[in-house]
């Protein structure tokens, strides 16, 4: 199981950038973290979940 | 010509002394807000991005606008660091606001760890902004870690209670020699105004605007007041009696010498 935003999910060996593109993730929105490291966007088109990952898909909302 | 009246923090110019807060309000009203404060810069939050999320905030700033990511929900400094790199991550420059806090009752924020974060963002490029609890020492530090800007409470997040800090404030406006941002608690456009008067560089407000009748209208207020505040700092103030009056009239009585 792969955890993403918190949530367990049954990803492990698919692709990020097929994940992204199936849930309507924009790139250009988005920074995501890979087991407590930034992960760059040119990694995005090569980089597999696995087993056990801990990633988190961020954005700006509203703030102060 | 006469000299235009900007302030730099990092190596970008500003004409435009209000920073516009982006909470708590509909992504349209933000575009309206942004137009009629005439902001130059608004700050941000990040967070978990629901997936299938039609609109992105982003869609709604004018591209010339500068993004301040904030880091809220950092709890110390390597958490503040880490939300700052996802930020700059998305894409949207190197300016953060630091935003630390151990407090949910108070939000009130952590001047040590704001410190210690200070510190490692400029090393790592960024241009640091840090909202503090206003203390002398702990500015003198962010000043020494690199800080473009300093921005002390006015009072506690959200309250809208005004400038409960003011002479601690004027501390910071009197002794760093970086900009002073007076940030959170500012309710109401007077109490900008008196910032500025003061000497502040520039006024950050959300939930003054958040919490209005009507937000963009309260944008433009807060813009009017913002201006009127610096150009009376500007002109220097008249001074105070500490007793008596003082006629403005000639010393003459009406018809008689």
């Amino acid at each position: 199981m792969v955890q993403i935003n918190g949530e367990a999910q049954d990803a492990a060996g698919m692709r990020l950038e097929d994940y992204l593109k199936e849930n309507g993730y924009v790139s250009d929105h988005i920074a995501i973290g890979w087991n407590e490291e930034i992960l760059p966007k040119e990694e995005y088109a090569t980089k597999i979940f696995r087993d056990g990952d801990v990633v988190e898909i961020v954005g700006f909302v509203g703030g102060g | 010509m006469e000299k235009k009246d900007t302030f730099l923090l990092g190596e970008k110019e500003f004409s435009s002394r209000f920073i516009l807060g982006s909470g708590k309000y509909s992504m349209k009203l933000i575009e309206a807000a942004v137009k009629n404060a005439e902001a130059q810069m608004i700050t941000l939050a990040v967070r978990r991005m629901n997936t299938n999320q039609q609109e992105n905030i982003i869609d709604y700033i004018p591209e010339d606008v500068t993004l301040l990511p904030n880091t809220s929900g950092a709890r110390d400094a390597k958490e503040a660091v880490y939300i700052a790199k996802m930020a700059r991550e998305i894409g949207c420059g190197n300016f953060v606001k630091v935003e630390i806090m151990r407090d949910s009752k108070y939000l009130l924020p952590d001047n040590t760890e704001t410190v210690k974060a200070t510190e490692m963002l400029v090393k790592e490029g960024f241009v640091v902004l840090p909202y503090m609890y206003p203390d002398l020492y702990t500015a003198r530090d962010l000043a020494n870690a690199g800080a473009a800007a300093v921005m002390p409470l006015a009072s506690p997040i959200g309250s809208n209670k005004g400038l409960a800090t003011k002479d601690f404030i004027q501390i910071l406006i009197d002794e760093i020699d970086l900009p002073i941002i007076v940030d959170a608690g500012i309710g109401k456009p007077s109490e900008a105004c008196a910032a500025m008067e003061m000497g502040a560089a520039a006024i950050m407000a959300n939930t003054a605007l958040a919490t209005a009748g009507d937000i963009p209208a309260m944008a433009e207020a807060f813009k009017h007041a913002i201006i009127a505040g610096r150009n009376a700092y500007l002109a220097g103030l008249g001074r105070v009696l500490e007793r008596g009056a003082q006629a403005s009239d000639p010393l003459t009585g009406f018809l008689r010498d």
